[in-house]
């Protein structure tokens, strides 16, 4: 492998769509990190199909992103969720196509999610960022539990000047969102997402992290509609510098 | 109470605005997920235990039909009987048949989630028999006429209150002035009334939480000491349970009773492990005079081969209940099922019907808690989401949401198309937005029944990046 990895970006279809700062947060880190950064076309990881069940949809869409990431050294998305999509359910997604399978083996053997992807394969260990607030870190259940991610963001957060962390007391409890679990049982979804947000005010931070946009949409917007006033934004944003532009959702 | 599985919105629905069912919930983490991560810190390499336990089920499960035909005659060889039930209507003929032939009247059971699973308790009733539940939750459910809310805390759903209510609603010989304030007063209470049961039943039934095939044994895990009592003390007894519970030998059940209690109780072992072999022999002076083993199918061997069949290595200590965030919720008695939880959601459509359980398979953010926690390592998220598949498959998908797939699938497998798509959405929200906010929109309600969506930045990230460029 070359000196200066080539990245395929995998950006992810919420931030495409809603918070493309989040994708040049991406891209900043990894170029700091020593890699050339590219983003080949792509629309979906798929995972709203593999989850609702709709394994032909799936299946399409994983041959999509294979044949256009296959090139890269690398796959690394800034989500727990879409890389673990990519990482864990493609090979069981093209199970039965043996023109597809060992590539999609191949591939999961080289996608990261983003954080634990600069720490412990570009071995970043600290950022040149400041970011002035009292911060409470939100794990998506995705990173933690497919992923296996949970130090390497508290360890470059570490790094940031003038943040100071205070821990969830229940990081590792689900927030609520699921993808089309928000919105097939939106009850227990706000339940769950009432609880996560009654333990983040209890920290008293006044900025939300977290490594997953999605999760973050669904606390964001439930903070909204209650009324709560807490800060929200995805870590590379913190983390490449970009703090002061406006938080999530706000105009 | 009527158990439907299709009525779990509406049920959860009402459980969530509960607000006793909330503070019983709330100690789901204190009472039992805390004590669990204490006893599997204390014991050291969880992880090969746990991997030791798959591998010991696995290999049950890989021989099932040699192993029961091995425990089946060391049963017999002690003096037992094995009875065989296709189903929940066969395994309540069976129990009639055997309670008739003991000429038994009074029946006294220890906990038995099959027993709930083939609904024997009302059964018998109509067919002249009185069973009373000797576990102390199983007892103050059955009074109150309520199916268990937990696999293994049949109760939990109660509180201290609840259940001295109940006393004194159900207890025409209780003193009204006795005090009903402290759990070891409810304890004795119930103690006081069960007492007279056992001495007086002519048949006792208890489950099982593991056959042994080479002893012809069946292993009971008490707290309460009660499935001693109703195994020893009547004239008759009949232990009813799951065909998929046996293992190869007394060995491997020691390896799963480590798993079992740590996981279930946060115990390093239970108060009572009781191991159950044949009747009384000639040169005891206790226990019953006639065993039997009721053998229930009720769809399980059907889930061998296929991919929920890892289902079936489920030892019942409801861990996986225990720190599921749907479970903490709704609650128990939302599922309108026997088995609750992440495993009744990997388990009831297997046994049901994915048409009658889809609830359960659906209601599930995979957050995977419940397959880091179970002990015996079964893929609980991918199980239910196998069962999505087939409901998809199958046609028995929600109309609305395959439709709605099927033109974001069109779309987002047209990369082009996507894109326009996309950059319309992001202006249109971002236009429609106040105060970085979307509120409502004639599409996606659900979504905004309960959160805003927060504005996009109105272009996206693929027209920012080729502008860049």
């Amino acid at each position: 492998m070359t000196s200066r990895p080539r990245i395929g970006l995998f950006v992810t279809c919420l931030v495409d769509l809603v918070r493309p700062q989040v994708g040049f947060a991406t891209a900043k880190l990894l170029e700091q990190a020593g890699c050339d950064v590219e983003v080949p076309v792509q629309t979906c990881c798929g995972q709203p199909a593999w989850n609702a069940g709709a394994d032909r949809h799936t299946a399409d869409l994983a041959r999509a992103v294979i044949d256009a990431f296959e090139p890269f050294d690398y796959v690394v998305a800034p989500s727990g969720s879409c890389a673990g999509m990519i990482k864990l359910h493609y090979v069981e997604s093209l199970a039965g196509d043996p023109k597809y399978l060992p590539r999609a083996q191949t591939l999961a053997g080289k996608t990261h999610e983003l954080i634990s992807f600069l720490v412990n394969v570009q071995g970043m260990k600290t950022v040149a960022a400041h970011c002035a607030a009292r911060i409470c870190y939100h794990d998506s259940c995705s990173s933690l539990r497919e992923m296996r991610v949970r130090a390497e963001p508290r360890e470059l957060l570490a790094s940031v000047d003038g943040l100071s962390l205070s821990e969830l007391k229940e990081p590792e409890v689900c927030c609520g969102f699921g993808g089309l679990f928000s919105v097939k049982y939106p009850e227990i979804s706000e339940r769950m997402a009432d609880d996560k947000l009654a333990d983040a005010q209890s920290t008293a931070a006044d900025l939300m992290l977290g490594g997953d946009l999605g999760c973050l949409l669904h606390l964001k917007g439930r903070m909204q509609r209650k009324g709560v006033k807490m800060r929200v934004r995805h870590v590379a944003e913190v983390l490449a510098g970009m703090a002061e532009e406006p938080a999530l959702g706000e105009s | 109470m009527t158990l439907d599985p299709r009525a779990f919105r509406e049920a959860g629905r009402t459980a969530l605005h509960d607000p006793s069912l909330r503070v019983a919930l709330g100690r789901l983490k204190t009472h039992f997920a805390l004590g669990r991560a204490q006893a599997v810190e204390r014991y050291g390499d969880w992880e090969s235990l746990r991997e030791q336990g798959r591998a010991i089920r696995d290999y049950a499960l890989a021989r099932l039909d040699a192993l029961l035909e091995q425990f089946e005659r060391n049963v017999v060889a002690v003096g037992g009987r094995v009875h065989w039930a296709r189903d929940a209507a066969e395994a309540r003929d069976v129990m009639l048949r055997i309670l008739r032939e003991a000429g038994a009247k009074s029946v006294i059971k220890g906990k038995s989630m099959v027993s709930e699973e083939i609904g024997l308790n009302p059964f018998l009733e109509a067919n002249g028999i009185d069973p009373v539940e000797t576990d102390l939750g199983e007892y103050i459910v059955q009074l109150r006429h309520e199916p268990p809310s937990h696999i293994i805390a049949p109760a939990f759903h109660l509180n201290k209150e609840d259940v001295a209510k109940t006393f004194r609603a159900v207890h025409d010989t209780l003193d009204p002035d006795r005090s009903l304030i402290e759990r070891t007063e409810l304890v004795a209470e119930a103690r006081r009334v069960l007492r007279a049961r056992f001495e007086s039943a002519d048949a006792g039934i208890t489950g099982a939480n593991f056959l042994t095939a080479e002893e012809g044994a069946a292993i009971l895990v008490t707290n309460e000491g009660n499935g001693d009592l109703t195994r020893l003390l009547p004239k008759t007894h009949i232990v009813l349970t799951g065909l998929e519970k046996v293992v190869a030998n007394l060995d491997h059940a020691a390896v799963l009773l480590r798993l079992l209690t740590r996981s279930a109780t946060g115990q390093d072992i239970s108060s009572y492990v009781t191991v159950m072999r044949g009747p009384r022999a000639s040169d005891e002076s206790d226990g019953p005079q006639s065993f039997h083993v009721v053998l229930l199918d009720n769809g399980r061997t059907r889930l061998l081969g296929t991919e929920a069949e890892d289902v079936l290595r489920c030892i019942r200590c409801a861990a996986c209940l225990n720190h599921c965030p749907i479970y903490a919720a709704v609650g128990g008695h939302a599922y309108g099922a026997t088995y609750t939880g992440p495993i009744g959601a990997a388990l009831n459509p297997g046994l049901m019907g994915v048409g009658v359980a889809h609830h359960h398979a659906n209601a599930s953010t995979f957050c995977g808690r419940c397959a880091d926690v179970c002990p015996v390592k079964i893929p609980l998220p991918k199980i239910m989401r196998y069962w999505r598949a087939r409901e998809y498959t199958d046609g028995l998908a929600p109309k609305a949401m395959v439709a709605g797939l099927g033109v974001w699938a069109f779309l987002a497998k047209r990369s082009r198309g996507y894109r326009l798509a996309t950059a319309i959405t992001a202006r249109v929200l971002k236009l429609l937005s106040r105060n970085g906010r979307v509120h409502a929109l004639p599409v996606m309600r659900n979504w905004f029944a309960v959160r805003d969506f927060p504005a996009p930045q109105g272009k996206t990230f693929r027209e920012l990046w080729a502008a860049r460029k």
